[in-house]
This record gives structure tokens, C-alpha cells and sequence, in this order.
């Protein structure tokens, strides 16, 4: 019924000899990691989300040949090697400051009081050559030192909360979790708020389409058409 | 990356791309697209579906993969589950941890209610964390929900339920308040006005969005406050039976811990399935841009306890799924790429479709010109597919515009050495969104089973036949939110009767003497051990 979302070339395929927790395997070429893992016959049911690069479930410690240094990355966007050794991570249990958005104000002093580890950053960059989305973590972290909120939210927008960077960290941060308070405190206090939303909301709470769209739930599929047919679409 | 072969197609894409920049390709006149749809889109032949012969939709056409899992028995065994002695006795359950159950949870949460989500993989684990283009809602001075509406209704083929399109549009710009006040971050000018852009099947610039990481935007940020709020959650650990009480009214769920293999009972005065849709049974053996977990069981459960499915034979097909490289085939090309000019060219360099129709005419359109007139380009794997000439958006909006409005397709395409800014992608109809689902009014309650609500895309009617994009990540906010408010506020009068799981052996009966049931489900995971 369910049929893999990469068709393997059933004529032989080449061959690649992998590691899984030290245990060898072998897997055909140019399969992703959890391609592999799958294919070696392991039911994921941590360490498998979107199998897109989207959700950060994936993350993936490994080792390739001739390599004494460990690298890391998702298994659904890694490729695998010949002579990888690799583990998954699919949990990280890093410290997740508890807030009300609302009690707080977008500034240094909130990002300290909620993360005392901030200041403690060393600059060692580990965090940026960690992070699978390409994302300048430790510039990100800089920013945050400095307090500036916008530019914290902006550099790590793309950030999937796999939590690779604090895996590998010496300071203890929790970079990601920075970055999400930053990315909360931006949107809600720095960024200012849509003038037309809060008008279209102030209509829709005072009643203001109520009558009209009554008519339309009550046309004839007839009229609907006609009028959708005919409609003006903005160019 | 690309063979020499691809690299030929693609001069040819390259020599008709300053001709194209001026070419508007005419739209689909309403008796072509119907044509169109019944000739190529995989819902309209014979050998995609049939009739389901049990339950409360027996008689009604769907997806065999769909089919398969309805006429199977269920995984539990029914008189031996400890109800009387639940491990956990809440207000409101809700069973799902993507948008609509979080939404769900957290407005259920502000009312005041005791409120448990579980979920079978982790909280944030959906189709909703992938969502990259956008959100619809009409809070623009030239837009209102009404006109909102008359998109939603014209896009879906005029089968909506209208109640739940009213519903739908004009509570979208509330969920979009609701988010903006959370921190989500969307993407606005200086001055706070949300940046807007037209999606398939618009008629109002009203796709709101957060880079194209919408969903993730909007899923990382429930998430966070599920969090500080500390609503209790469970993770893997996915509901495989609801149990109804002694009125047929739902009172909670048979759970299984999927780590230690363990049953657990909760009791709940009103339970709300955000369980989502299908996607990850690959109907018609389709690729999926669908999450791992999406496998339809909050349908099976439903159906077992007596709800109705409708619009289960209206599957959408994205138009462009990625069908090149074979690493991430079926992965969502987002519908932004076109929505800021790229357009779709066979390979021949020639325009056949008018980029922005309704993303079944799109597929149709596709998959038309690989069968019918293949003028289409088949990879060495014989996947077939057309180009999705994306460097125009470079020359209409300037270099680094693919980087900066399109960071995540861009990286994805970038970490198997394709240039998107520069060349153009391969593209193919991919299995996307399950139109139909269980039958809800207005609140997301189940047309047929008292205390028991539906929300996102487990639940059925609010498109029709056919979802214009930006509408589910609509639908999940709108419908979670207002099933969790309706659920919450009805909670202090409900009492719950005498637990049962009557409707289970009572389906079981039914499959055996239809010759049916010799599986189980749900289906939990899909099955790609060894493979």
C-alpha cells in the first residue's frame, strides 16, 4: 500500500557500507540517512517528522571516513558515505525558559533574566558550523549579548529548533530558544502592528459583513457562479 | 546535478524566457477547465476508487488506500480495555499536536478549561510545520470576507458547505490578529502593512506570510506558548479507538504509549480529533508532500464510532512537487514560486498553462502535457515532469529575490546542487491535501456524534472538491479555535455517562459478515522498513 518516497533502482544498485551506533549495514548510493536507516530495516518513530528539512526532528550526529571530528546534520537532508558512522538525536533536553509574553518588555535585560547562560558565550563558532540550516548562530548570539532583538530575529528566522547548536555547545547556551523569544518579542513589541488588520477586525467584531455573507450562503449555485465568473481580480 | 539531457531541455527553456516575459498565458475558460479536470485529474478515473461496503458512508466512493483502512478491524481488543479505571479524566481532549490541535488547546486553555493533547509523534509534528507559501485572510481596504468567500466557494466547484466558509473567511482575519498578538512574525512593510501576494485562485492580493516558512512560523509559535502555558501534553503516544458513552456520546479515547507499547484510557467531556489527513497513504501511487504521521487514523476512529466522511473522493494533487532530484521527490515546490512569476514550461520552453489557475487544473494541466501530449521531460529514473522556470522571478524582481523571499526552497535545491535562481526546477503533480473528511458544523462539532468535534484537515465540507492555497493554514486556526472555545464552554454541562466500546465490536460484527476486516488499523506509520 504505502510505497517509499525514493524508488530504489531494483537492477543492482551500487552500494555504499555505512555505520549505524557502530553496527554495519549495507545501503544503496545517494540514499538520504533516513533513507538508510529504513532501508536497514529500522521503524522510525523518533527521529522521523516531515522528511523535508522543515521540523527539526531528524538530527543526526555522524562521522565520515578518514574523519576523527564529529559532524552533524538531519537525516532526511544528509546524504550518506561511504564508511559513515552515525547515530540519530532526535531528543535534546535543553532548558526552555517558561514566560508570559505579555508581562515582558524587548530588551537585553528580559533575554538574561530568562537565559542568566547568555553572556557566558565563548565566540567558538561551534554553533554556526553545527547549525543544518546554514544560519550564523554565534552572530545571531552576539547580536543577542548586545540586546538588539530586530536583528536577532532576523538572522535566525530560518531556524528549525533541532537543537544541533546546543548539542554541541560548550557554553551551555540554548541558542534556539534564544532566538524564538527574540523572534516573540520582535513580532509582538519591535515590528509595528498592521493598521488595516486591527480596522478589519474592529468590522467583522462590529457585524459589518454579517448581512452580506448571509446572501451569499444562501445563493443558488446558479447566481455563485455567475458572479464568480464575472468577478474582478486584482493584477 | 543536471544530465547533459536536462541541460538541452533547459537552453531551449532558456532561448523562449525573454519572449515569455511578455507573453500572458490566456486563464481557463469555466467549460475548458471542466474538460480539463474530467480528461487528467487522477479523481476522475475508473481505477483510482470504490465504493467503501461498511459504516455510516458505506456506498460512497474513495481512494482504495482509504477504502482498505475503513473495511479493517481495529487494533484493539474491545472487551478487554480497563475504561472504568482511566488514567487520566479531563475536560477537553484533544488528539493531534499540529496547528489545529494546538489552536485548539490553547483557545480551550484561555477559557479556563483542564485541557490534554496527545499526539503521536511530537507536539509541532504535521503538515502544518511544512506549509511554506502563505495564509489567506482579507484584511486589506480593497478585499472583505465576502469576497473571500466567493473565492473559497468558486475554487472549491461550488460544493462547499456554505456555513463553513462563512466561518472560514470571516474569522481569518481574527486568527491573524490572534497570531500577530502571539510574536508570529510575518512578513510586513515598515510601517506594520502585511505584505500580500496572490496564490492560485485569488481574486485579492490576501496571502499573508512569514518568509516561506509560514507554517513553521505559525507552528513554532503555538508551540512556544503551549509551552509557557504548560497545557499538559503527551507525545508519541496516538489514540487508536474513541470511546462513546452509554448515550453514544464521545467520553475520550483508548490510547497507545507507541515507546513502551502501553494502553491508556482517558476520560474527556468533549474530545477534539486533529488528527489530519491521508497523505502518507500515497493514493494512486502518488509521491507525498505529506509529514510522516499523516495516515489518516483520526478518520478511521471516527468512522468506527458512527461519523460520517464526506468529500473523501476530492483528493488535491500539488501542482508542483518536486520530481527532480530523486532525493526529494514529491517534496512541495510552494505555489509562491509562481505566485511571484515563474512560470510553467514543457520542455520545448513552451507555455501550456496559465501559471495561477486552482491547483487542480494546474495538475491536470501537467500531468496532460507528459501523458497526452508528451511534451513533457522524463528523467533517467522515467519520472516524468515540466519545468518550473523560477529565474524569471530573478529578472522580474531583481537578483537575489529567490535567496531572500525563498530561503527554504532555495537551500533544499541548494544541498543537492541545483541553483534555482539560476536554472530553472523539475516539477510533477504531487499528493497534497485530502479535501473531504469528517462531516462538522459551524463549531467543529461531528454532524453525528454528540461532545465530539473536528478541526483541520481530519475534517470535512469547508472546501469542497478543491482547497485554494493558504486556506489550511486558514482552516486549522479557525476551526481549532472554535472547536476548543465550543468544546471549553460546554464543558460544565456535560456529564459523562458509562464508558464504552460497544461501537467497536459492533463494526467488527459488521466487517465479518461483509467478508471484510482481515487487517487492522489505523495505520499509525507507514510501512517503508526494508524498502
Amino acid at each position: 500500500m504505502a510505497q517509499p518516497e525514493a524508488v530504489i533502482d531494483s537492477a543492482a544498485p551500487e552500494m555504499s557500507t555505512i555505520y549505524i551506533m557502530g553496527k554495519r549495514y549495507e545501503v544503496p548510493k545517494g540514499l538520504t540517512i533516513m533513507r538508510a536507516l529504513e532501508y536497514s530495516g529500522y521503524r522510525l518513530v523518533r527521529g522521523a517528522g516531515c522528511r523535508g528539512g522543515f521540523c527539526g526532528a531528524c538530527g543526526t550526529v555522524f562521522r565520515t571516513q578518514g574523519d576523527y571530528r564529529l559532524k552533524v546534520g538531519l537525516a532526511c537532508q544528509t546524504v550518506v558515505e561511504e564508511g559513515m558512522h552515525l547515530t540519530q538525536i532526535p531528543f535534546y533536553p535543553a532548558n526552555k525558559a517558561l514566560y508570559n509574553l505579555e508581562e515582558l518588555k524587548p530588551n537585553l535585560a528580559t533575554l538574561v533574566q530568562l537565559y542568566p547562560e547568555l553572556p557566558r558565550c565563548v565566540g567558538c563558532n561551534t554553533c554556526t558550523k553545527a547549525c543544518p540550516q546554514g544560519l550564523d548562530v554565534m552572530d545571531y548570539m552576539a547580536k543577542a549579548m548586545r540586546g538588539d532583538i530586530a536583528k536577532v530575529a532576523g538572522i535566525s528566522f530560518d531556524c528549525i529548533m533541532c537543537g544541533l547548536c546546543a548539542s554541541r555547545c560548550p557554553a551551555e547556551e540554548v541558542q534556539y530558544n534564544v532566538a524564538i523569544l527574540a523572534r516573540r518579542l520582535y513580532s509582538r513589541y519591535i515590528a509595528p502592528p498592521a493598521g488595516h488588520l486591527a480596522e478589519r477586525v474592529r468590522e467583522i467584531e462590529g457585524r459589518k459583513y454579517d448581512q452580506e455573507l448571509d446572501r451569499m450562503a444562501n445563493m443558488s449555485i446558479d447566481e455563485l457562479k455567475e458572479l464568480y465568473n464575472t468577478r474582478d481580480i486584482e493584477s | 546535478m543536471y544530465t547533459d539531457e536536462m541541460r538541452a531541455s533547459i537552453r531551449k527553456v532558456e532561448e523562449t524566457r525573454a519572449r515569455r516575459l511578455e507573453e500572458k498565458h490566456p486563464r481557463l475558460a469555466p467549460e475548458e477547465k471542466d474538460a480539463l479536470l474530467k480528461g487528467f485529474h487522477p479523481d476522475y478515473r475508473e481505477d483510482t476508487q470504490r465504493p467503501v461496503r461498511v459504516g455510516p458512508s458505506a456506498g460512497d466512493r474513495m481512494p482504495h488506500e482509504m477504502v482498505d483502512l475503513l473495511e479493517a478491524r481495529s487494533l484493539i481488543d474491545a472487551g478487554h480495555v480497563p475504561l472504568d479505571a482511566p488514567e487520566y479524566d479531563v475536560d477537553v481532549l484533544v488528539i493531534g499536536g499540529g496547528g489545529a490541535g494546538a489552536s485548539a488547546a490553547l483557545t480551550a486553555h484561555e477559557i479556563g478549561a483542564e485541557v490534554l493533547l496527545v499526539t503521536k509523534l511530537r507536539l509541532g509534528d504535521a503538515n502544518t510545520m511544512m506549509a511554506q507559501g502563505g495564509i489567506q485572510a482579507a484584511d486589506k481596504p480593497n478585499d472583505s470576507p465576502v469576497i473571500h468567500y466567493l473565492d473559497v466557494i468558486g475554487g472549491g466547484g461550488f460544493t462547499n458547505r456554505p456555513e463553513l466558509v462563512r466561518a472560514l473567511t470571516n474569522d481569518a482575519p481574527l486568527v491573524i490578529k490572534w497570531l500577530e498578538d502571539l510574536g508570529c512574525m510575518f512578513s510586513k512593510e515598515a510601517d506594520g502593512t502585511m505584505q500580500t501576494i496572490h496564490g492560485g485562485g485569488t481574486s485579492r492580493k490576501r496571502m499573508h506570510f512569514a518568509r516561506d516558512y509560514t507554517g513553521a512560523e505559525i507552528m513554532r509559535t503555538l508551540r512556544d506558548e503551549m509551552r509557557n502555558r504548560c497545557i499538559p501534553v503527551i507525545e508519541f503516544c496516538p489514540a487508536l479507538e474513541l470511546v462513546l458513552d452509554d448515550e453514544g456520546k464521545c467520553a475520550g479515547a483508548v490510547l497507545k504509549n507507541m515507546e513502551t507499547q502501553e494502553g491508556m484510557v482517558v476520560r474527556a467531556k468533549t474530545t477534539i480529533l486533529a488528527t489530519g489527513g491521508f497523505g502518507r497513504l500515497h493514493v494512486s501511487g502518488f509521491p507525498t508532500s505529506n509529514h510522516y504521521g499523516a495516515t489518516a487514523d483520526g478518520l478511521v476512529m471516527a468512522y468506527r464510532a458512527g461519523a460520517r466522511l464526506v468529500f473523501l473522493d476530492a483528493t488535491q494533487f500539488h501542482p508542483t512537487g518536486v520530481a527532480f532530484p530523486e532525493q526529494m521527490l514529491g517534496q512541495l515546490v510552494t505555489e509562491k514560486v509562481r505566485g511571484i512569476g515563474a512560470q510553467l514550461v514543457n520542455a520545448e520552453g513552451e507555455q501550456f498553462v496559465f501559471p495561477l489557475e486552482t491547483r487542480d487544473a494546474v495538475s491536470s494541466a501537467i500531468i496532460r502535457e507528459c501523458q497526452e501530449r508528451k511534451k513533457g521531460f522524463a528523467t533517467v529514473t522515467g519520472q516524468p515532469g515540466v519545468w518550473l522556470d523560477s529565474p524569471m522571478i530573478e529578472l522580474i524582481h531583481g537578483p537575489g529575490t529567490v535567496k531572500a523571499q525563498l530561503p527554504a526552497m532555495f537551500r533544499q535545491y541548494e544541498r543537492f546542487g541545483i541553483d534555482m535562481s539560476v536554472d530553472p526546477i523539475l516539477i510533477y503533480p504531487t499528493l497534497h491535501y485530502q479535501n473531504g473528511g469528517v462531516e462538522i458544523d459551524e463549531f467543529g462539532q461531528s454532524s453525528q456524534i454528540p461532545n465530539l468535534y473536528i478541526a483541520g484537515e481530519a475534517a470535512g465540507g469547508i472546501h469542497g472538491r478543491n482547497r485554494l492555497m493558504g486556506n489550511s493554514l486558514l482552516d486549522i486556526l479557525v476551526f481549532g479555535r472554535r472547536a476548543g472555545r465550543h468544546a471549553a464552554e460546554r464543558v460544565a454541562g456535560i456529564r459523562v455517562g458509562k464508558p464504552s466500546l460497544d461501537h467497536i465490536k459492533d463494526f467488527d460484527e459488521e466487517l465479518e459478515g461483509a467478508g471484510l476486516g482481515k487487517a487492522c488499523s489505523p495505520m499509525l506509520l507507514p510501512d517503508y522498513v526494508g524498502r
